[in-house]
């Protein structure tokens, strides 16, 4: 197939042909890390800005580095959360980035729907790299690409997200992903962290994680922020420590070979122990590895690149 | 000047008359209704094939001025009620200054006088400065002129305050528009809290939110005797409780929106900011509740909650956007197509509660086409088809949910006091 969309903002616009498509390309760029010179001519003379309204280690270096492998030029530009502190409108500040033409504008924000604002009145593509609550595409994709990479393949596998649901971009786009591949998907938190109505999706809903990953195959647990606590979505780190972090005791009767998958960064001893985390199942770094493969797909792909350059 | 409207089916629904009939203006009022009627030397609007109505009346609009000119003005607000085919508004206090003191009620009327070119009447507020802590002067409000009272876009959150208000407005026959949300339950909200919620990840505001504080305010419509008026119900639920309450005998009316009874939370899928108001777009079940309640008479009233806003106030992240929408100019083709075209409402019906029913509520002399009633007549094309467009708005803003809708049935005329303030869609 051939790649038609500008943006990409969610996987929820996107078919399951898609989703595969970008995941195949990925499988050819995962060599490219490995290889001692690590960088092929695809993206030469184009340029990608990171956008980064929020703070953010792990995504803007993984899209760094995606857009260094590919030879693009980088630029990073970190602003202050919200526009109305700034002074200046998201969409002034987008319509700034692209009147110096660029290629591709890779933008984090703490507010669900700002890049599909965006995308509607700029030029350049768009790569959602965080909307507040609502999707992290490249982070669905890759853990994606990590569960079909261990397990062969997506459809039929049985997979529970753990953890603080309603405030988790993370959790919607591996739903959606999941879903269009043929996984069966549950979700397990406390039920002020589940959102309302979510069956409508097609999950299962457990509000005991013991119950939850007894015929798991993959279990993706979720970061749990302190400030939920403070607005009494629960009562403690330690009660939720107590009652749903992830430990040995509490896959006693999960598959011996459940796998295990954070998104980070980890509460080492709150959501899930360092035992489990670290243990002979987990694929914890390695979806970090692969986030850089599922990224440079996802910049060549949009930026459209060569693909003869890839050799 | 004599006007002679010929060949109108008129309706009005106060007398439940729905006849073919010309209708004869003079000096500001109506002189003469009937089949024969003519005069000499009138003017002659032939308006065969259309409807003539009691002028439109909308008891929940925001001018925004004092404070917000670059929102709506008086002048601009009363075009675009004059364009919707409204002949008298009622223009909430949440300006800046508040209508909190008679000064402010005499510069919206003289503000009118001077430029407006349909009638305004000013909602006091319940509260100084609409702090919801000490009443307004609500006395002397009611002297200069005001209609009701209501802190609307806050709920008055100290049920004595709201209790003390209902008993102390009832000396002055004011009725209390309430603003129903707890603000707890509120909190963060920006849409309804339900599946699409749930996909956009975007906080959400439960139906519960308003209809804890509907609760709370019958029991103090019940406790006091007031006269409680509900605004802007979205819920099914609240359209229950007043439903109830109604035939318990608690006085109390209220009013609902035409994006309420048109429009789902889905409609916020694409983060449209236009999409964004308070109280929310909620559930299709809610949708058919409130056509239900239309229906049964449970909802008095159809208003606008007219709230204009900006683009640049609107082109911004949905989260950090205003919450409000623009109505005046949509809201009479919203309710021919959603209501009386499906059936839900018969014409008359609908016209009550546009007219007839807000003037009893606010106890003023209009919404009833008889002879010798003031000459406010709004002139409609039931089958005429419009497209909501962005530019074509006599509103500051056009901040609407509805733009590119095609919609059927509009005022081709607004007659205000006997003097022709639109024509087919353009202000004389």
């Amino acid at each position: 197939m051939k790649w038609k969309r500008k943006d990409l903002l969610g996987l929820e616009e996107l078919s399951a042909q898609e989703i595969e498509f970008i995941l195949d390309t990925a499988e050819s760029f995962k060599e490219v890390s490995l290889r001692p010179i690590k960088k092929v001519p695809a993206l030469r003379g184009k340029t990608i800005v990171n956008l980064f309204f929020e703070p953010s280690t792990r995504t803007r270096t993984s899209f760094e580095l995606a857009a260094k492998r590919l030879s693009a030029d980088m630029v990073n530009i970190s602003a202050s959360t919200s526009s109305v502190v700034k002074g200046e409108t998201l969409k002034d500040t987008a319509k700034n980035i692209e009147a110096m033409k660029v290629d591709v504008i890779i933008m984090r924000h703490s507010l669900p729907g700002a890049p599909y604002f965006l995308a509607k009145i700029i030029g350049p593509s768009l790569i959602n790299a965080g909307d507040g609550a609502h999707e992290h595409p490249t982070q669905g994709l890759l853990d994606l690409f990590t569960m079909r990479e261990n397990k062969g393949r997506i459809k039929g596998l049985k997979v529970v997200i753990i953890g603080d649901i309603a405030h988790s971009r993370v959790a919607r786009s591996n739903i959606w992903g999941l879903l269009k591949l043929g996984a069966e998907v549950a979700v397990a938190g406390p039920a002020t962290l589940i959102p309302p109505q979510i069956e409508r999706m097609g999950v299962k809903v457990y509000y005991r994680v013991e119950e939850a990953v007894r015929k798991a195959d993959v279990i993706n647990v979720l970061r749990i922020q302190l400030e939920r606590q403070k607005t009494g979505l629960f009562p403690s780190l330690r009660e939720y420590r107590q009652i749903f972090g992830v430990n040995r005791e509490r896959l006693k009767d999960a598959r011996p070979d459940l796998l295990i998958m954070h998104p980070g960064p980890i509460n080492r001893g709150v959501e899930i122990d360092p035992d489990v985390a670290d243990g002979p199942h987990s694929v914890i770094l390695d979806q970090v590895t692969n986030g850089l493969a599922v990224r440079m797909a996802v910049l060549y792909l949009l930026a459209g690149g060569k693909s003869e350059a890839i050799d | 000047m004599k006007l002679l409207i010929k060949g109108s089916r008129l309706i009005d629904p106060d007398s439940g008359y729905d006849d073919i009939s010309n209708i004869l203006i003079e000096r500001g009022k109506i002189t003469a209704i009937g089949r024969k009627v003519s005069a000499k030397g009138a003017k002659v609007i032939e308006a065969e094939g259309k409807i003539a109505v009691p002028g439109l009346i909308d008891m929940h609009v925001h001018l925004r001025e004092p404070g917000r000119e670059d929102e709506e003005t008086i002048l601009s607000g009363t075009r675009a009620a004059g364009r919707g085919g409204f002949t008298a508004i009622a223009c909430m206090p949440n300006t800046d200054p508040v209508i909190d003191n008679q000064g402010i009620v005499k510069f919206i009327y003289s503000q009118t006088e001077k430029v407006g070119i349909v009638s305004v009447f000013p909602i006091g507020s319940i509260t100084k400065g609409l702090r919801g802590e000490e009443l307004a002067e609500i006395g002397e409000l009611k002297e200069a002129g005001v209609v009701g009272i209501s802190d609307d876009g806050k709920p008055v959150e100290n049920s004595e305050v709201m209790r003390r208000a209902l008993e102390y407005a009832k000396m002055f026959d004011l009725v209390v528009i309430s603003h129903c949300e707890d603000k707890d339950l509120k909190g963060e909200g920006v849409m309804h809290e339900g599946y699409y919620s749930t996909l956009l990840g975007l906080p959400g505001i439960p139906a519960a939110a308003e209809e804890v504080m509907v609760a709370r305010d019958l029991g103090l419509a019940e406790l006091s005797g007031g006269w409680l008026h509900i605004a802007h119900v979205s819920t099914a639920g609240t359209v229950e409780m007043i439903r109830q309450a109604k035939s318990r005998g608690i006085r109390v009316t209220c009013e609902t929106a035409p994006h309420y009874f048109s429009l789902t939370d889905e409609a916020v899928k694409d983060f449209d900011t236009n999409a964004k108001m308070n109280p929310p777009l909620r559930t299709e079940e809610d949708v058919e509740a409130i056509k239900e309640g239309l229906k049964d008479g449970t909802i008095d009233v159809i208003a606008t909650d007219h709230a204009p806003h900006t683009s640049v106030e609107k082109e911004v992240e949905y989260t950090i956007a205003p919450f409000g929408v623009i109505g005046l100019e949509t809201a009479l083709s919203l309710i021919i197509t959603k209501l009386v075209k499906e059936d839900i409402l018969t014409l008359s019906q609908a016209i009550a509660k546009v007219s007839l029913n807000p003037a009893k509520i606010l106890r003023i002399d209009k919404g009833i086409l008889k002879v010798g009633a003031d000459a406010d007549i709004t002139i409609i094309d039931p089958d005429r088809e419009i497209i909501v467009e962005s530019g074509a708005f006599e509103s500051k803003s056009s901040n609407s949910p509805f733009l590119d809708w095609k919609l059927k049935g509009a005022a081709t005329m607004t007659i205000v006091g006997g003097r022709v303030v639109m024509k087919e869609g353009r202000i004389l």
